[in-house]
């Protein structure tokens, strides 16, 4: 189950109440109910390690509005260009079709898009608003069988989530953004951290324990991860956690050695538990390109995959590569991080995705 | 999903007229092709559209090659045009003369900056004998600090004390400060992730560029960036003076478009390539494999690459030698034909990979005659071999006697020593361009029987080496 917070603010961010208001970053704020932003002198005054979250706090939604109108702005203000008092013909279409190609959907599910564009108005006088809104409709359509929240299993003891993915991607934050989440909606959480190779990652998500209150069960980096993933198992079942969130080391689907310590892991967690991991979570950065098909494929075969969650969207990235995903592999898409501190996360809208994505107001 | 792209393309080209010049419909045709392939491999949209327009200027009424196909010749074009506009020469970090030299990394949050740092630092140390001085500027991921401190025990190489709550500007300082001071040649000053459109942390680099006036501003990014790889580098550009790029994780199997696009837009090289997580897996910036990556031609490549190294590794010391010594014989000769034999051999194991059978097909017909190479192989083989050591012996009786004994005529016997005479001061030639040379350009002098190298036909044309295998 998604947390009651979680819901509650969520629905805050919903266009009832927030219609009334203008649609400014100040009304984005004021849904979140974030704490007002520190005075310009202290913002420069560096946060402890352990502050980030305090530092810089911005209405999600404002920014990622501001992504949008660096980069959809741009695919935005292309249909505009394309659009104005004009017919939808073959070379309106091909410009549109590249739009999107511009925001990652790879050519054949642009292609696709503006396929399903064409049957409808070909040949008709469209505006940009127009035509925004239904690409923004066509693609919302083919994501809205994937937005699904992570609901834990409370007959789990723990329920075990396993997170993997490339290097880079997220995957320590989003595991502390989740303990978050949870440690708030009231769930015990335990923590593992199984990247044991780079560098102060075991750091890192010792710092994300601390920061949500959760225990942490580490060992030296350079030690074996799918031995510290099996103390860990046991250790949140002694103490009746009710979710062990496990960390990974980031890799590359096609190191065949690297997915075979991966296939370790899940091996040796289900020793203690022949139903865990009851999540795979691979962790996908806004800014891939097409590559995102491959690491799916590989990871999904591989230690089998139940859920994405993609992170980065605050920035210029849009993404897009997740409609080819869920085309093709109809995984859920659980959450969207927005920001590098725990409350930067966010359930996964198809609407408001799709709209941010062809440069339209995610909320409206 | 890529795979595709040599059937695709091998389709097109089967299409393509055969003779008298590349006319525009076939060229319009190839290029869609390549339009697709080239966004497929997640270079940036308006990068493609301009290479395209480009090509079809380079393309359209070339004459057709009479020992390539029209396909392969475009595919050549694509090839040369990406290696050229990925930069043709190769850039490496600039040191200052006068010491301390500032290299600042920046980029997006996990494009791998750390890392690098790291493997900068070891780089630095080990090959340069640089003494490297590495200072976080990452107030704001967890630990930051910490991970690029356990990088410099790892590499033994000094990290900057971190004093809480320092800003990122003040800690470059302090660490330039402490160079000047205790003779340091190189600060490494990596700085925390931050998004091109947070406007607050563009301005923070801002400042620390202003600070500690880097002379290398070196943008991190992900291979496996999509088509923002434009938006990044545009803005990051903008703020910053950049010098050079680093691509990460091209150990991974994404095509790399993101590097065309950055080049492309900043107009900045590609000075490193990261091929690994461990600290050594940091290599040079080779366009022509990138270009070969981005086409997704590269198993052509490698095929040719691997005939290729048998020939440089062994042969090409060999013959250094005798060059150096001033001698190039028959013996010497006849190897080079057995290397041409060798490469014929290609065509089959081209044949076994979908979609290249008619490219062996190809390399077969217009670069090796295997007969004639045969033919050839058999009148040297026919000489004492006091006749292949010193050829200028070879009198008309002598001549008469090979013939004979290889089933050829004096004819042929005439043609090989006149093909040896000419091999022999091409060799001349080369041996003042030294062994890179050498293996660069294959052996000179051998365009008579046996057909040039196919350096024409091929996509790579120079035989650049494969892609790095990194290491994780
Ligand atoms: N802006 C932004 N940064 C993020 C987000 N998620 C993670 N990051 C940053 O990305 C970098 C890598 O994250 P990390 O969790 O360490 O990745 P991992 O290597 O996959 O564990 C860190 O600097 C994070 O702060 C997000 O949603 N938005
Ligand atoms: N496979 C691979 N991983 C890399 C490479 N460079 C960095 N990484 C990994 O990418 C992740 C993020 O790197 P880091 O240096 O922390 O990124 P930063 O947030 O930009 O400082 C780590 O897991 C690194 O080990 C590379 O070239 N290849
Ligand atoms: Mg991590
Ligand atoms: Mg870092």
């Amino acid at each position: 189950m998604w947390p009651k917070r979680w819901r509650k603010k969520s629905g805050q961010e919903q266009p009832g109440e927030a219609a009334a208001e203008p649609r400014s970053a100040e009304a984005a704020e004021i849904a979140e109910d974030a704490p007002s932003d520190p005075p310009p002198e202290q913002r420069d005054a560096a946060p402890a390690a352990g502050d980030v979250g305090n530092g810089k706090r911005e209405g999600w939604l404002s920014r990622m509005r501001k992504g949008l109108s660096r980069s959809s702005g741009k695919l935005g203000d292309g249909i505009g260009a394309i659009f104005t008092k004009r017919k939808l013909d073959d070379a309106a279409l091909e410009e549109l079709e590249e739009l999107l190609i511009s925001a990652d959907l790879g050519v054949s599910t642009a292609a696709k898009m503006t396929a399903g564009l064409a049957k409808e108005r070909f040949d008709k006088e469209v505006d940009p608003q127009e035509v925004r809104a239904a690409l923004a409709e066509q693609v919302a359509e083919r994501l809205e069988p994937v937005a699904k929240p992570l609901d834990l299993d409370g007959s789990r003891k723990p329920h075990v989530v396993l997170v993997v993915g490339v290097n880079g991607s997220g995957k320590t934050t989003t595991i502390g953004k989740l303990a978050k989440q949870w440690a708030d909606a009231g769930h015990k959480v335990h923590l593992a951290a199984g990247d044991t190779f780079r560098a102060a990652a075991v750091e890192q998500l010792q710092i994300w324990g601390q920061r949500t209150g959760a225990p942490v069960t580490a060992r030296d980096t350079g030690a074996d991860a799918a031995g510290l993933a099996y103390d860990a198992l046991q250790q949140a079942q002694r103490e009746g956690a009710d979710v062990l969130l496990v960390d990974t080391a980031g890799r590359l689907h096609n190191k065949a050695n690297l997915m075979a310590e991966l296939q370790k892991i899940v091996r040796v967690l289900k020793k203690l538990d022949d139903s865990a991991p009851h999540d795979v979570l691979l962790v996908l950065d806004a800014t891939i390109g097409q590559n995102a098909v491959q690491q799916v494929q590989t990871f999904k075969e591989l230690v089998n995959v139940t859920g994405l969650v993609v992170t980065k969207l605050d920035g210029s990235a849009r993404g897009g590569v997740l409609v080819a995903l869920a085309d093709r592999f109809g995984l859920p898409v659980h959450a969207i991080g927005v920001g590098e501190s725990a409350e930067d996360m966010r359930p996964f809208s198809a609407r408001a995705f799709a709209r941010a994505l062809v440069g339209l107001d995610p909320e409206e | 999903m890529f795979d595709s792209l040599q059937e695709r393309l091998g389709k097109v080209f089967e299409g393509l007229s055969k003779v008298g010049t590349l006319n525009e419909k076939d060229v319009d045709n190839a290029l869609r092709e390549v339009r697709v392939a080239l966004l497929e491999a997640d270079v940036a949209l308006p990068v493609v559209k301009q290479f395209v327009a480009d090509l079809r200027e380079r393309a359209v009424g070339q004459e057709v090659l009479r020992s390539v196909t029209p396909g392969q010749q475009v595919v050549k074009i694509v090839h040369d045009r990406l290696a050229e506009m990925l930069g043709g020469e190769q850039s490496e970090i600039q040191l200052r003369k006068e010491p301390p030299t500032a290299i600042m990394l920046v980029g997006l949050q996990g494009s791998g900056k750390t890392t690098t740092t790291g493997k900068i630092a070891k780089r630095l140390k080990e090959k340069q004998k640089q003494k490297v001085l590495m200072a976080s500027l990452d107030v704001r991921r967890p630990a930051a600090q910490d991970q690029l401190r356990q990088l410099g025990w790892q590499v033994g190489v000094d990290t900057l004390d971190n004093v809480p709550g320092e800003p990122p500007k003040a800690i470059a300082k302090r660490a330039l400060q402490k160079a000047a001071l205790e003779g340091y040649d190189v600060v490494l000053l990596d700085t925390a992730g931050r998004l091109s459109i947070d406007q607050e942390l563009m301005d923070e680099v801002k400042e620390v560029e202003a600070a500690a006036k880097p002379s290398e501003t070196l943008l991190v990014a992900d291979s496996m960036t999509g088509q923002d790889a434009v938006t990044t580098a545009q803005n990051f550009q903008e703020a910053v003076e950049l010098t050079g790029i680093v691509l990460t994780r091209v150990d991974g199997d994404a095509r790399g478009g993101a590097a065309l696009s950055m080049r492309q837009v900043t107009g900045r090289p590609i000075k490193l390539i990261g091929v690994g997580e461990k600290l050594d897996a940091l290599e040079a910036f080779h366009p022509d494999r990138i270009a070969n990556r981005i086409l997704g031609m590269g198993d052509v490549v490698s095929l040719v690459e691997k005939a290729q190294e048998s020939f440089e590794e062994e042969q090409a010391q060999k013959l250094q030698k005798k060059l150096e010594k001033g001698k190039f014989d028959l013996d010497d000769l006849a190897q080079q034909f057995r290397q041409l034999q060798k490469m014929g051999g290609m065509q089959e194991l081209m044949g076994m990979i979908p979609g290249l059978g008619k490219m062996g097909k190809q390399v077969k017909n217009a670069q090796f005659d295997e007969k004639a190479i045969g033919r050839q192989l058999a009148i040297i083989s026919s000489m004492t071999k006091n006749e292949r050591r010193r050829p200028e012996i070879i009198k008309a009786s002598r001549k008469q006697r090979i013939a004979r004994g290889s089933g050829t005529t004096v004819q042929d016997v005439n043609k090989l020593l006149k093909q040896f005479t000419e091999a022999q001061r091409m060799m001349k030639r080369v041996k003042k361009m030294g062994k890179k040379g050498l293996m660069r350009h294959g052996l000179p002098g051998m365009g008579g029987g046996g057909g040039g190298m196919p350096g024409g036909g091929m996509p790579g044309g120079g035989f650049p080496g494969g892609f790095p295998g990194g290491r994780g």
